[in-house]
């Protein structure tokens, strides 16, 4: 066991677990944020993508020993006052079915369009890839991205 | 930018208020209205529709809802009668009292299913409120209108709210019969509306069935026999209970609908806990299940295609005229086994109390089947169960399989606290249930470029079968013969036959998104191609030449429309056609292929969908969509094999599910008409696997015949 003192979503939080439970764990187990889901514990189908100092990661295979100085974003610190622009554009496009992998879906798309905001067709599938929907929403994920990054160049042009 | 506000509290269990205007409902074949006395109302009496004196609208949800959405389209039905917005009704999900039916959700029957009683409650409220306004106001009813969750009257300006109504209304008798609107008259059925929900699940503040807690709950892990029947000889807990965080291990059993599997548990203070514990633990596990292979099962469907099978159907006589055509092919097709791999994997919270009832939290398909499996197998009486239902993660039939729950309600049992079960990725893959293997054998004829003679022999584990015994190896399953039959495919021939064979499989197995349509469509309509181009005839003129079904025809003719079908592709591109029938609807897809290295790439996809009259059209393509993808990844990268007992896929980087990068186009077309609602969540999928199978065959000349099928490397033969 172990005490750790971890930014998350702009807030130190401090607890005491094993060195080696995943972030994922952390998140749900310790800290009570279940918005970020456990689909597969291997890394294998992103339901519990998060970002890591604005990288996005799989937090079921990322040790909590590792995260150290790293700022954690979760599903839950993003959208709060506002609904992100990808947020939007899933809300608009009415994406989720189950929604339960939509969490892990938006932080691989908000990481994307935050490295890259004018993404591809390609590089949209390349960003996404990563992450599984078995109800297969991906059409309008894609439709989705495209919309969101609209939406974003819509508020920079705001005064 | 939009603010998160007025967040609608879709699905929210809170107490039931305690006055106003109560109707329950029935949910069979004749619907039953009745008074629900409100003061003693609570959602344990489900269905029924509450209005309180504040007009708050409650729809106490008789169908659980996969993903689909099919709780907005119950809001719908009842808010169109009722004449109250969309927004306005409230839906808490039923607890699977079956005290008035049995409450589930599969068959993609929430809307179909729902249809008339849904409406009729509705409908029987708003009369209610009516005749309470007339007598109210002392005019006759006639004078009396319901629009936007108020009563007019139609001599002077008055109007009531329904609040005010729901006290007189409620001594009011509950019409028998009320009168329905007239499907001209609608105004939220059949357009596309948002979801209500959409917001909570894209900010992660829905509450799923595995993000439930409740107080002194402690987390269980389990460990399923590598070979399914193994039974533990030796269990050796040293390493395991060394794990931080693990309480006890102990073994414990998977009960299944028609036998029991051995099982070992550990016992943690959270799941990360358990599941580590259950890595560290060292079981012995006997041979019993050694034997199992798919291999042989397959083998054994091969071995079954020998023989003539059971007889489901016959018209005119359909060996004799084989045996005598000329022009007849005969041609096999498997379909493989594959699991459901909902994203959210089987979970659930069961406490068995002190005074011997049994509280679950889960997320389900049949709240009512639970309660009532859960009853038997704890030998309490059904009244002492109370199921919570949850938000399921995903499910296509693997959640009306409620062996995760009995395993946390024996657990609970033992422990005195209530005990969460989560399942790991590797127990869900490798554990079944799973959609079972099956061969097609199919036989036929064509006689002057028309297809005259067909017979479907289905052959493999039947559901029922494998859980109830019936049918018996050697007889018919009915409910494949009706599935592959002619009253289905509406195909009319002169000499038909459906024949069925029972192989009784040592893996569990259950309903799969579409069942068995996904399974037999595929050699069905696979040989209906074959036969076509025996004959020397188009695919799409050999099926509207033995179609006289208007509904039937104009699905393909609306398919061959909007896929220009009768334009010439470019080099080294095809296209394929398949159309079948399923859950009260009727579904044609295009595929189109290109060839890619030494294989094919699906290029795009084309679905038409017959559903009858829908409710929310968004939904209904967004249900399309997704068969869409399914149905592809099925066809194309999904197996679960079985060697020497183990099963060989345990996770996501074995058990192969289609990404976004190998998504193709899509086009969806709904058949706007006023027939009788049919379903929506899974009719879309079956002609996929064929449809794409004889687009290869167009573009290659390679017929292949079993799934999946690899598209990297299609051998020309």
């Amino acid at each position: 066991m172990a005490t750790y003192t971890i930014n998350i979503n702009g807030e130190d939080q401090s607890f005491t677990c094993d060195e080696n439970m995943p972030l994922l764990w952390v998140l749900r187990e310790v800290l009570q944020k279940t918005g970020t889901k456990y689909g597969c514990g291997i890394g294998q189908c992103g339901a519990c993508t998060v970002h890591l100092d604005g990288n996005a990661v799989r937090s079921c295979v990322t040790p909590i020993d590792s995260v150290g100085e790293a700022e954690v974003t979760t599903i839950e610190g993003i959208g709060n006052a506002e609904l992100h622009p990808v947020q939007q554009a899933w809300e608009e496009l009415q994406v989720p079915q189950c929604g339960y992998c939509q969490s892990g879906q938006i932080m691989s798309a908000v990481h994307l369009l935050e490295q890259n905001p004018n993404p591809s067709d390609g590089e949209i599938l390349d960003a996404m890839s990563g992450n599984i929907c078995r109800c297969g929403t991906y059409d309008r994920i894609k439709k989705a991205i495209r919309l969101a990054t609209q939406l974003s160049e819509d508020n920079n042009q705001l005064p | 930018m939009t603010l998160i506000t007025n967040r609608r509290n879709f699905i929210k269990n809170t107490v039931m208020v305690s006055s106003g205007l109560a109707v329950g409902f029935t949910l069979g074949n004749v619907t039953k209205l009745f008074s629900v006395e409100a003061d003693s109302v609570s959602h344990e009496l489900s269905p029924f529709i509450h209005i309180d004196t504040e007009s708050n609208i409650t729809l106490v949800n008789p169908n659980p809802d996969m993903g689909q959405g099919s709780i907005q389209a119950s809001a719908a039905m009842i808010a169109e009668e009722l004449e109250v917005g969309l927004e306005e009704v409230r839906i808490i999900p039923s607890d699977g009292q079956a005290k008035y039916d049995p409450q589930i959700s599969g068959g993609s029957g929430a809307v179909r299913r729902s249809w008339e009683p849904l409406r009729k409650a509705g409908a029987a409220v708003r009369q209610m409120l009516l005749n309470a306004a007339s007598r109210s106001w002392e005019i006759p009813l006639a004078e009396c209108y319901a629009e936007n969750a108020h009563v007019y009257n139609r001599i002077d300006d008055r109007k009531f709210k329904y609040g005010d109504l729901v006290t007189l209304a409620s001594t009011l008798e509950v019409p028998e019969n009320p009168t329905l609107k007239s499907k001209s008259e609608f105004k939220l059925i059949g357009k596309s509306h948002k979801r209500g929900d959409v917001i909570e699940r894209i900010t992660g503040k829905s509450t799923y069935s595995i993000d439930m807690q409740v107080p002194r709950m402690i987390h269980a892990s389990i460990l399923h026999s590598p070979t399914l029947l193994g039974k533990v000889v030796s269990i050796n807990a040293t390493e395991a209970l060394k794990v931080e965080g693990v309480i006890d291990v102990m073994k414990c059993e998977r009960s299944m609908l028609y036998t029991k599997f051995d099982a070992v548990a550990v016992i943690a203070d959270s799941s990360w806990a358990a599941m580590q514990g259950k890595k560290a633990l060292q079981v012995e596990w006997g041979g019993e299940g050694d034997h199992v292979s798919t291999q042989d099962y397959s083998e054994s469907l091969y071995t079954a295609a020998g023989n003539p099978g059971a007889l489901y159907s016959e018209t005119g006589t359909f060996d004799q005229h084989f045996s005598k055509s000329r022009i007849k092919a005969e041609g096999l097709y498997e379909s493989n086994f594959l699991s459901h791999a909902p994203i959210e994997p089987m979970n659930g919270i069961v406490e068995v109390k002190d005074n011997g009832t049994i509280e679950v939290w889960a997320g389900v398909q049949g709240p009512g089947q639970i309660k009532d499996q859960m009853a038997e197998y704890m030998e309490v009486p059904p009244e002492n169960v109370k199921v919570n239902v949850k938000l399921m993660g995903g499910s296509f039939g693997r959640k009306s399989y409620h062996d995760f729950l009995l395993e946390a309600g024996m657990l609970s049992k033992k422990l005195q606290k209530p005990v969460k079960v989560t399942w790991t990725r590797e127990e869900d893959v490798s554990q079944g249930p799973y959609r079972a293997g099956s061969l097609s054998k199919l036989q036929g004829t064509v006689e002057n470029g028309k297809i005259t003679g067909l017979h479907h022999h289905a052959i493999g584990e039947s559901i029922y079968g494998q859980i109830n015994g019936s049918p018996k190896v050697g007889e018919v399953d009915e409910g494949i013969g009706r599935e592959i039959g002619f009253e289905n495919s509406k195909y009319v021939l002169d000499h038909t036959k459906i024949s069925y064979t029972r192989v009784v499989a040592d893996i569990p197995i259950m309903w799969w998104r579409s069942v068995y349509a996904g399974s037999f469509a595929f050699g069905q309509e696979c040989f209906i191609d074959e036969l076509a181009h025996l004959g020397g005839i188009d695919p799409l003129k050999a099926r509207l030449d033995i179609l006289k079904d208007e509904r039937y025809r104009l699905v393909l003719n609306t398919l061959a429309e909007k896929a220009n079908y009768h334009e010439a592709l470019p080099g080294g591109t095809a296209r394929g056609i398949a159309i079948w029938k399923s859950f009260e609807s009727i579904s044609a897809a295009c595929v189109f292929i290109v060839s890619e290295g030494q294989g094919v790439r699906v290029k795009k996809v084309i679905s038409v969908l017959d559903c009858g009259l829908f409710v929310n059209e968004d939904m209904v393509r967004a249900q399309m969509e997704g068969s869409i993808v399914m149905g592809l990844s099925a066809a194309t990268k999904e197996e679960i094999t079985y060697e020497n007992g183990v099963c060989m896929q345990q996770n996501f980087h074995q058990y192969n599910l289609m990404r976004i990068n190998e998504v193709p186009e899509m086009e969806t077309h709904i058949i706007a008409n006023q027939d009788t609602p049919g379903g929506v969540g899974e009719p879309a999928l079956p002609p996929i696997a064929p449809a794409l199978n004889n687009a290869i065959f167009n573009l290659t000349g390679v017929r292949l015949r079993k799934l999946p099928m690899d598209l990297t490397n299609i051998k020309l033969t």
